[in-house]
């Protein structure tokens, strides 16, 4: 088993955001401590639940809870984290109650420096973490039961919540956890060998599912409270355009409607009902200044980047998160020498996140607290926002995460927190406020634009030599953390692990803002660059006279993880045999720890694409539930299906111009290929999962369509390209 | 005030004429299954039945309701024991779940209509219900699942 170097893009920004908002650790639950008054706790509470970590809490009724400190969002966190502790505490997971973790230090995620669903790590940071966490309390259960039974421990064993002991004796957890739960924490275990794993790497039922289909599960849009009312929200329709007047007159008049707020970037109304708040928020005579973006299209956003692209760049080669094998050679000196040189520019639009459930948020505030019922992937960053809005401490803040309708990074942010905060204060009583489609669709973080220019040299004998990469793009993280010092955060995931064997490597980094915000999408970075790194290999080896699969063979040889894949792949996509029609287009990545391939196979028929199967084969170590692994994988497809046909959020006069999902088109089930997903058995470290599938989508498409038209796509939206 | 049956009880919502039964159903009734997504029509997270029929609750008024009958996925069964709810179970179908609601309200009418539906059946019916999650290849798979729990508890 090997620990490799995580990437780790989110690492020091929540960290830094989180100690600069002033939510220190201080403010934090300590192991052991009481919870704060959440639903699920206090239920648990009232069944006399004893508390053995900061993950698991034993009732005297048999019932167990577990906390899980990851946001549900689809990823199967809710059934993945519980597999763990499971595992060696000797449950089955099955009998498990579920409830969401609060803010809390011992929450925190090594990986990303803070309470953090992000970066495809809730399994990796969690896999000794929470298995420990099983194992300590399993050896507290059967401490209990030696000290009752007067035996010595290691006469014990646990099985089925329970411990057994000589001559027959046997005791429940739910009878042994209070006496546990007084005793100290063992500090070394031993955990558990693959070959012993009797939960792990199994296709087990997820826990949340039974919600899910009888309506149930209660997402943040879902939440109820005694008094609450519904809040819509008026924003700017350029952005960055602030309030100049409002005139509220219609929609007071209008039934049910409790308060108008107006406010510097947005104006609140707070209603009895949602249908309400809308309807007088729609009624609202606002005049927006004239703001920022007042002249900002999409013209002028690739007018910025395109010139910007000319200037120096910054060399990512300084940054500690280029492998070193990357760092030795001169590429500047080989392209002196070479034979044959390469080079194309590769364009990748805005995109919206799009989550199922647009944004939302429930706060309650009172004089000295606050409650706040919110789906959200950064509950720390959650908290301070509240706290800031409602004028108290964050300690003062209780977190509720409820079921995420979809994450994706959208809900990395909080900006739709402090306005259901600042209007419950205002009415003193709860309000639930939401974002209509629209409100989301034209006011969301954006994936960034990207140009990436890549530059290849190649031998007499058609072999790379050098490849080079200019990155021309925003950055998200200067935008998310204004103190942060990494100026390649996040911009060059897959090209700082670049896996094709080449002498002469360089990578470059021009940021270009736009003046609108960006944000982490699905797989952040993975994306761009995946397409510019596997449609130029695509691109060099047809330039080479070469099969594109055999070329990436030759180039990775001496790793025996990635040929593993793309041999696989090879067999199960039936390359070199694609039925008469068809054509093959292949596209590799390696991210967070994973390796996978992807093979599309297409026809084009009168100009008209069709998509007829994607093949996946993935190697992410060792998984936990290889049940959810495969639904992540075959997600991640269609989310990249999605984006690489028609995914494109263009600007005019500042505004976001699609609004719905008539105009932002998804894919459909009657245009679902089919899909091969093909996960390798691996007892190496757990790799990422979630975002993983997204890039290597668009490559995969347009060298399918380059073989089978002989044309180039070297921009997406795909739909924005004659195939004929 | 409008009287509207909603799975199988007699409701009387005091609500404006024009409210979508969405946000009756939602924030007048309580009932959250039924979810909003685009409000025009264009997810299918809303989808309810109206005297048996599969209908975008985000378009529907109040006042057209009056006298009729509807079913939420809160009606379908008291314990996930409609065979869709079942096949969905067992195929683990749901990731963030919040389209599975209007998903499952539309393979439930499907099946009303047509006990044996073919792929492009189950395309053509469900074209409308958007999942991000992209659990569409699942979805499939139980439709065909509860089309054969169907069969079975018929035969039985």
């Amino acid at each position: 088993m090997s620990m490799r170097q995580p990437q780790r893009p989110m690492r020091d920004w929540t960290r830094r955001e989180f100690l600069r908002r002033g939510a220190g650790a201080g403010a934090a639950l300590v192991l052991a401590m009481t919870l704060p008054a959440l639903r699920g706790v206090s239920r648990a509470a009232a069944r006399g639940s004893s508390q053995l970590n900061a993950w698991l809490m034993i009732g005297s009724d048999e019932s167990i809870t577990i906390l899980v400190d990851r946001s549900e969002m689809g990823q199967g966190v809710y059934t993945a984290l519980p597999m763990l502790l499971a595992e060696e505490l000797e449950i089955d997971p099955a009998r498990v109650q579920v409830i969401a973790a609060p803010v809390g230090d011992a929450y925190v995620n090594a990986m990303n420096g803070g309470q953090v669903t992000g970066t495809s790590n809730s399994v990796p940071d969690a896999w000794e973490k929470l298995r420990k966490a099983g194992a300590q309390a399993r050896m507290m259960l059967i401490s209990a039961a030696a000290q009752r039974w007067q035996v010595d421990p290691a006469s014990c064993h646990a099985s089925d919540g329970r411990v057994l002991g000589a001559a027959g004796r046997v005791a429940s957890y739910g009878t042994l956890a209070a006496a546990a739960a007084k005793l100290s924490v063992p500090k070394e275990v031993t955990l558990k060998k693959a070959s012993d794993f009797r939960l792990i790497g199994r296709p087990l039922a997820r826990l949340d599912t039974a919600a899910k289909v009888d309506g149930s599960a209660e997402f943040g849009l879902d939440v109820k409270l005694p008094r609450m009312l519904y809040a819509a929200i008026a924003l700017p329709p350029e952005l960055g355009a602030k309030v100049s007047s409002v005139d509220s007159a219609a929609a007071l008049a209008l039934p049910g409607v409790r308060r108008i707020l107006p406010g510097e970037e947005a104006v609140i109304v707070v209603a009895e009902h949602f249908w309400q708040a809308k309807k007088a928020r729609d009624a609202l005579r606002i005049s927006w200044g004239a703001g920022p973006n007042a002249h900002l299209d999409n013209a002028a956003v690739w007018a910025q980047i395109n010139e910007a692209s000319a200037k120096p760049a910054l060399s990512a080669l300084t940054s500690p998160n280029v492998s070193a094998t990357l760092k030795s050679g001169h590429a500047a000196a080989a392209f002196k020498d070479a034979k044959r040189t390469f080079s194309a520019v590769y364009e990748l639009p805005l995109l919206a996140h799009a989550t199922m459930e647009p944004m939302n948020c429930t706060a309650d505030v009172r004089a000295d607290a606050c409650d706040v019922y919110v789906g959200t992937q950064v509950q720390q960053m959650a908290q301070a926002a509240a706290a800031e809005a409602a004028g108290l401490k964050p300690e003062q803040v209780n977190v509720h995460t409820m079921l995420l309708g979809g994450g994706f990074g959208r809900r990395l942010e909080v900006d739709f927190v402090p306005a259901a905060v600042s209007a419950s204060k205002a009415v003193g009583a709860p309000v639930k406020l939401i974002w209509t489609r629209e409100d989301d669709m034209t006011h969301d973080f954006y994936r960034p634009p990207a140009r990436e220019a890549v530059s290849a040299a190649l031998d007499e004998y058609g072999r790379l030599n050098a490849w080079t990469l200019h990155i021309t793009s925003p950055s998200i993280t200067s935008r998310f953390d204004p103190t942060n010092k990494d100026p390649f955060d996040s911009v060059i995931e897959y090209v700082q692990n670049f896996p094709y064997a080449v002498s002469n490597f360089d990578l470059g980094y021009r940021r270009q803002e736009i003046g609108i915000g960006v944000g982490y999408w699905r797989s952040v970075s993975h994306t761009p660059n995946c397409f510019a790194i596997e449609s130029s290999i695509d691109e060099i080896a047809a330039l080479a006279r070469r099969d594109p699969l055999e070329y990436r063979l030759e180039l990775l040889a001496g790793k025996p993880r990635h040929l593993q894949v793309l041999k696989l792949i090879r067999e199960r996509c039936g390359w070199g045999h694609a039925p008469a029609g068809h054509h093959l287009g292949l596209a590799f990545m390696e991210g967070y720890s994973s390796h996978l391939a992807q093979v599309a196979e297409v026809s084009i028929e009168a100009g008209e694409l069709k998509i007829h199967r994607i093949t996946c084969v993935m190697d992410c170590g060792q998984t936990v539930n290889p049940r959810i692994v495969e639904s992540q994988l075959e997600s991640g497809i269609v989310y990249g299906l999605s984006a690489a046909l028609w995914g494109e959020i263009t600007i005019r006069g500042g505004r976001v111009q699609q609004r719905n999902f008539n105009d932002y088109r998804v894919l459909r089930l009657n245009e679902l290929p089919v899909l091969d997903v093909h996960v390798i058995p691996s007892e190496e470290h757990p790799g990422g999962i979630g975002e993983t599938a997204v890039p290597p989508v668009a490559p995969a498409l347009c060298n399918a369509i380059f073989a089978a038209t002989g044309k180039r796509l070297r921009s997406l939206p795909i739909a924005a390209h004659k195939l004929t | 005030m409008t009287r509207l049956s909603v799975n199988g009880q007699t409701q009387s919502v005091d609500a404006e004429p024009d409210t979508p039964l969405l946000w009756v159903l939602r924030d007048h009734l309580g009932l959250t299954g039924t979810k909003y997504g685009c409000g025009l029509g264009l997810c299918g997270a809303c989808t309810v039945h109206v005297d048996g029929q599969p209908v975008r609750s985000c378009l529907l008024p109040l006042r057209a309701l009056e006298g009729r009958s509807v079913t939420t996925v809160e009606g379908l069964s008291k314990d996930r024991s409609h065979a869709v709810q079942k096949a969905w179970i067992e195929l683990d179908v749901p990731q963030c779940g919040y389209c599975q609601s209007g998903q499952i309200m539309s393979a439930v009418a499907l099946l009303k209509g047509n006990p044996a539906p073919s792929d492009a059946d189950i395309d053509a019916a469900l074209a409308g219900n958007i999942c991000r999650c992209g659990t569409y290849a699942r979805i499939r798979k139980a439709v065909h699942r509860a089309a054969e729990l169907l069969h079975e508890a018929k035969s039985a």
